[in-house]
């Protein structure tokens, strides 16, 4: 069973390499709306400070929101979801290897850029080892919940338009803790609570996704 | 409860319902209307607008109550496979969502004197913004697959989802809204009530829940009769031969 | 009775939302009536 994991882990994690547009267009679009922002709201320092933490979270669920529609869109089409639905791994697990996947070529990198935004609107770099360890965190969670919606919608009519407006109310407990523990370190508190939190929601969120995409995917191939 | 899977039971329940529904949203909102209206008084705080209270927090409280019971419905319906109970939870959804949008349409009516603007992000009205969309997202779900079967699965996945995280997002918002306000006591949750202003409050709560009950079952003889009509149309089309009876040898 | 009408001045606030409230609980009611009317004319049911 670990093998079939390891192969289905492997498998999106080579496709994602051989051609990573999808990797690509997630960092592109976070860094160029976080970019957007000065232009939009001022150049003013303070302001941009104020608002840094808050602007990285929400273009980093924004970025990750283009690319849920297809977690599970190429195996439906090219029919290896009825393969997967009928292999001796459960189900459950295969959804946790797709969104670990989904996290490794996408979340990743979004951590990895998030500092080089996070410095150009000015947050206090004080903040920065906060803002990637919530980030850490929290893009898993957002993985599985995103991977949960995008089983539910799978074959559905625009469904690339129904994604975001499921996933947003559940993404919304993910970045109210991730700021707040970015905002806490730097208001001179600790960031630790929110960081539980984070991590409490990461592990609740890894069985029910599990149990809730496995749910949907088993409907989809009805 | 499983009896009334069967559609034509069902209209032999709603038929008997119907009439004692019908007749207490009327007189309901009749007396609550009054009341609300005419026959209770201004606070002497808020003035006369006051009054919105009695739309505003029945509405808040049906929202949550049909979200309750579409949870239900919908985990009934996955867990049983019940009929009735895929068909109640898809009619009552649009009516979450109608009184969703009253609470916080209303909402901005009574926060505007009182606050000074249209918009406040309050933790109540921000939860039941969050639960507008849900409601929005599980309408949007049902309606976006060509096969309804799979819609109305794909929903009911999304309440039951949707039902657990309801809790987490209505503490996240609370939590929120404490870090980034001052803690202003909203008067929306009227903590302590004065009988005056109770019973109209109840009456018209109690005249929306009637209201409810009424249209719901309206809504769901409506589905259940389209599926039926639906249904042999089907056959029909498939051709005599599907629609003949089988023999028993 | 103006006096009435103007309550104490928030008249704007408080007759739109009885108003609003009345009209999409109307709107919705009839809807689902007249969907109700609809599908009973497509299929009578007793006992069909």
């Amino acid at each position: 069973m670990i093998a079939a994991l390891r192969a289905i882990l492997l498998r999106d994690l080579r496709l994602a390499w051989r051609s990573p547009q999808e990797s690509l267009t997630v960092v592109a679009f976070f860094a160029l709306a976080a970019i957007l922002f000065p232009f939009g709201v001022g150049p003013e320092p303070q302001l941009l400070a104020r608002i840094a933490t808050g602007v990285v979270w929400t273009m980093a669920v924004l970025a990750a929101l283009l690319s849920f529609e297809r977690l599970f869109q190429l195996d439906h089409e090219d029919g290896t979801l009825d393969l997967l639905l009928l292999a001796p791994a459960p189900l459950e697990a295969t959804v946790l290897a797709k969104c670990l996947a989904h996290w490794l070529t996408t979340g990743l990198p979004l951590i990895a850029a998030s500092p080089l935004a996070a410095i150009m609107l000015n947050l206090p770099p004080d903040g920065l080892a906060t803002l990637v360890l919530a980030l850490l965190l929290g893009t898993p969670s957002l993985s599985l919940v995103g991977g949960v919606f995008a089983a539910l919608t799978l074959g559905a009519r625009r469904g690339g338009v129904l994604l975001p407006l499921l996933a947003m109310p559940l993404f919304v407990p993910v970045v109210v803790f991730g700021v707040a523990a970015t905002e806490a370190h730097l208001a001179g508190l600790t960031a630790r609570p929110h960081l539980l939190l984070l991590a409490a929601i990461l592990a609740g969120a890894v069985p029910l996704a599990a149990i809730a995409g496995a749910a949907a995917l088993r409907q989809a191939a009805e | 409860m499983q009896r009334f899977a069967n559609p034509l039971r069902f209209k032999r329940l709603s038929g008997a319902l119907l009439p004692w529904t019908s007749a207490a949203t009327v007189l309901l909102f009749a007396a609550g209307l009054w009341m609300a209206l005419a026959a209770s008084p201004a606070d002497y705080q808020q003035g006369e607008t006051v009054r919105i209270m009695y739309v505003h927090v029945p509405a808040a409280w049906m929202a949550m109550f049909v979200y309750a019971n579409l949870t239900i419905a919908s985990a009934v319906a996955l867990v049983w496979r019940h009929r009735l109970a895929e068909v109640a939870a898809r009619a009552m959804a649009p009516m979450g969502a109608c009184f969703t949008a009253l609470c916080l349409a209303t909402g901005s009516l009574w926060g505007k004197p009182m606050w000074g603007t249209w918009w406040v992000w309050d933790a109540r009205l921000t939860s039941v913004l969050l639960l507008f969309f849900i409601y929005l997202g599980y309408v949007a779900l049902a309606n976006a697959f060509e096969d309804e079967a799979r819609g109305n699965r794909a929903a009911s996945v999304l309440a039951v989802v949707g039902a657990i995280n309801l809790p987490v997002i209505k503490f996240s918002v609370d939590w929120w809204n404490t870090l980034h306000q001052p803690a202003s006591v909203s008067r929306l949750d009227a903590p302590a009530i004065h009988a005056d202003m109770l019973i109209p409050l109840l009456t018209m709560a109690a005249a929306f829940t009637a209201y409810f009950a009424t249209v719901l079952l309206w809504r769901i003889e409506a589905a259940l009769a389209a599926n039926r009509a639906a249904a042999r149309r089907m056959l029909a089309e498939a051709g005599p031969s599907a629609a003949a009876p089988r023999v028993r040898r | 009775m103006s006096e009435y009408l103007a309550m104490g001045g928030y008249a704007a606030f408080v007759w739109p939302a009885y108003g609003l409230t009345v009209l999409v609980l109307a709107a919705l009611a009839g809807v689902s009536w007249r969907a109700r009317t609809a599908a009973r004319r497509d299929d009578p049911g007793d006992g069909a």
